[in-house]
């Protein structure tokens, strides 16, 4: 198939999936949930009141226009106004994501740095002692509930030890560092299991080809080996992971945030599910998804670039 | 002449013989099977009838009479993480269960038949995946009125989408070997030939996956009842965790080890488990 044509027909296919998207938020948030004015007024409100409040809500108009809102909403990004708040979703978005994105940016960089090199060396003396500690270490890290992490970090080097900051947060750039280190290190510590062992899968994949045989064959050292043909190679799936997560840090650290009191999108989404705010949720949930969509597409398509076999299929 | 008895290992017998050979999957299976135990245990009321006797002072520490210590209204720690065991487990099996049998459903039909029914299948799971998990259980939880069920029910309609994908991909690379032409000719139709001959050669992966889904469902328990929306008025680990939070600063940690690690101690047995039963179910895979 022509790169062109796949690209185009790549793209074509957000349609469908967004559409998909939009009827299982709508099925979830119009079709089975509990009647949200009864969530809102109490259990004690008259009729005429549900009425009211259901007409303010525009919950009275025919399911397709309330389907037809949520499809607009997806292209628009205008999602209304929050229940609980009253402000516009699309200024509490824009509010929420500086903080967000000053936790979860340098703790994606800094967590992927750090994990890569660590499966390196660990790819490095495959099989060795070190190793099989590694993994086993991976395996028990990942094992822990994330909350415990948050719990133990945040009282241990926050409170204990007094070195950071426990909560709150400062806009503006030098300011608001001491707020968001401790939480950093924690989303270091809670990525390097899983992290790992999926880069270590990933080189060891590489490792056992031909052409490293071949490479090893014609004399090369385990370091040339190491980090010019096998890094090479395994770049393309390490690269597509590294993309495919990126739309996962617009929810920021959903816990993270809301243990350190950092007044980003994933405290804000939390907050909005203990108010029952359904426009918020809805919105957090359309957000997320069309940030994933893209984001797959480009890794696709950038997939194709580098491997032109994945456009034959 | 005496016939010699030429007694052949079949595939399980060989897998089985593998697995039990592995000397950390036969800890895992014990622990595993101690958890079974004591969660079986706890539901039938023959231990921890009464989780909410008051048996000390509050926040008494641990002592020889209380291991785990006691909580704010000197209820035992022990007791409430042994209902959380109760709790956890019953999440992982029938979440993992409702996901295996929605997975390998999904997944057979798209495999097996292809075209227009696989292409909506597809779609189906490609918009799912789309919606990051943690949304969708936190608003399939939410929306079904929290609790216990609402906490499976979430756990199962997300923990499909990976099964499906791999057990369409195995259909689809079986449906034309010629054990499956040999059973059309003999005259099986399709749910025969899907059934009763195709499915038992992708068991490993159902079984693999299980043991993988059900430790994920033990972690979003945890984390879901945290966030206030699993079980209701009775321990949970994740709710444990949840009063711990404040307890901490008062130099009370042991509701919070005890939680943590009767967790972390049944994942990574699941963890361990799961990865001895691909070296001996699917061999192709060692050593990766």
């Amino acid at each position: 198939m022509n790169l062109y044509v796949y690209t185009l027909r790549r793209l074509l296919y957000i349609i469908p999936v967004l559409l998909g998207v939009c009827a299982i938020v709508f099925f979830l948030f119009s079709v089975v949930s509990p009647d949200p004015t009864l969530i809102m007024l109490g259990k004690h409100a008259s009729v005429q009141q549900m009425e009211e409040l259901r007409r303010e809500l525009g919950l009275d108009r025919p399911w397709f226009i309330q389907y037809l809102d949520i499809v607009k909403s997806a292209f628009t990004f205008d999602f209304g106004r929050s229940w609980s708040t009253k402000q516009e979703i699309s200024t509490m978005i824009k509010q929420g994501a500086i903080p967000s994105l000053t936790l979860s940016l340098p703790a994606f960089v800094i967590s992927f740095v750090i994990s890569i090199t660590v499966s390196l060396m660990v790819a490095f003396y495959r099989g060795k002692f070190l190793d099989k500690i590694a993994v086993f270490g991976c395996v028990s890290m990942m094992s822990i509930s994330s909350l415990a992490y948050i719990l133990f970090g945040q009282w241990f080097f926050g409170y204990k030890l007094g070195w950071f900051e426990i909560s709150g947060y400062d806009y503006g750039f030098p300011d608001f560092i001491p707020y968001v280190l401790l939480p950093i290190l924690i989303w270091v510590i809670l990525g390097l299991g899983p992290e790992v062992r999926f880069y270590r899968t990933v080189l060891l994949d590489e490792i056992y080809q031909d052409y490293v045989r071949t490479a090893r064959a014609k004399g090369l050292g385990e370091h040339v080996i190491l980090f010019k043909h096998v890094l090479k190679n395994a770049l393309i799936p390490i690269i597509t992971n590294l993309i495919i997560s990126i739309p996962f840090l617009i929810l920021g650290a959903l816990l993270l945030e809301s243990f350190f009191s950092i007044p980003g999108l994933g405290a804000m989404t939390l907050n909005a599910v203990n108010a029952s705010d359904f426009p918020v949720i809805k919105a957090m949930t359309i957000l997320t998804s069309v940030a994933y969509i893209i984001f797959s597409v480009i890794t696709d398509i950038c997939y194709t670039l580098v491997d032109p076999r994945v456009r034959l299929r | 002449m005496a016939a010699v008895e030429q007694q052949s290992k079949s595939l399980w017998q060989h897998a089985m013989g593998t697995l039990f050979r592995d000397k950390m999957a036969v800890v895992s299976i014990i622990i595993i099977l101690f958890y079974v135990i004591m969660a079986a245990l706890s539901a039938t009321g023959i231990i921890v009838a009464d989780w909410t006797e008051e048996v000390g002072p509050s926040y008494g520490s641990p002592s020889m009479d209380n291991w785990f210590g006691l909580d704010m209204f000197g209820r035992s720690v022990l007791a409430k993480t042994i209902k959380g065991t109760e709790v956890a487990m019953s999440v992982g099996l029938i979440a993992s269960l409702l996901s295996l049998v929605i997975g390998v459903t999904l997944g057979a039909i798209a495999g097996y038949f292809g075209g227009r029914v696989d292409e909506f299948i597809v779609w189906f799971y490609t918009t799912f995946t789309s919606i990051p998990n943690i949304m969708l259980l936190v608003a399939i939880t939410f929306i079904s009125g929290k609790g216990l069920k609402a906490v499976i029910l979430a756990l199962g309609l997300t923990g499909w989408v990976g099964l499906c994908r791999l057990i369409r991909g195995e259909v689809m690379r079986h449906k034309d070997r010629e054990y499956v032409h040999a059973a059309s000719a003999i005259g099986a139709g399709n749910y025969r030939k899907l059934v009763r001959h195709i499915l038992p050669n992708v068991t490993h992966i159902m079984i693999i996956n299980f043991s993988l889904q059900f430790q994920i469902a033990i972690k979003s328990e945890v984390i879901l009842s945290y966030l206030g929306l699993g079980v209701q008025g009775r321990p949970s680990w994740g709710i444990m965790i949840d009063d711990a939070k404040l307890e901490l600063a008062r130099g009370v940690w042991w509701q919070l080890a005890a939680a943590t690690f009767a967790m972390a101690i049944v994942v990574l047995a699941f963890n361990i488990l799961g990865d001895s039963l691909r070296d001996a179910l699917d061999p192709k895979l060692k050593g990766k």
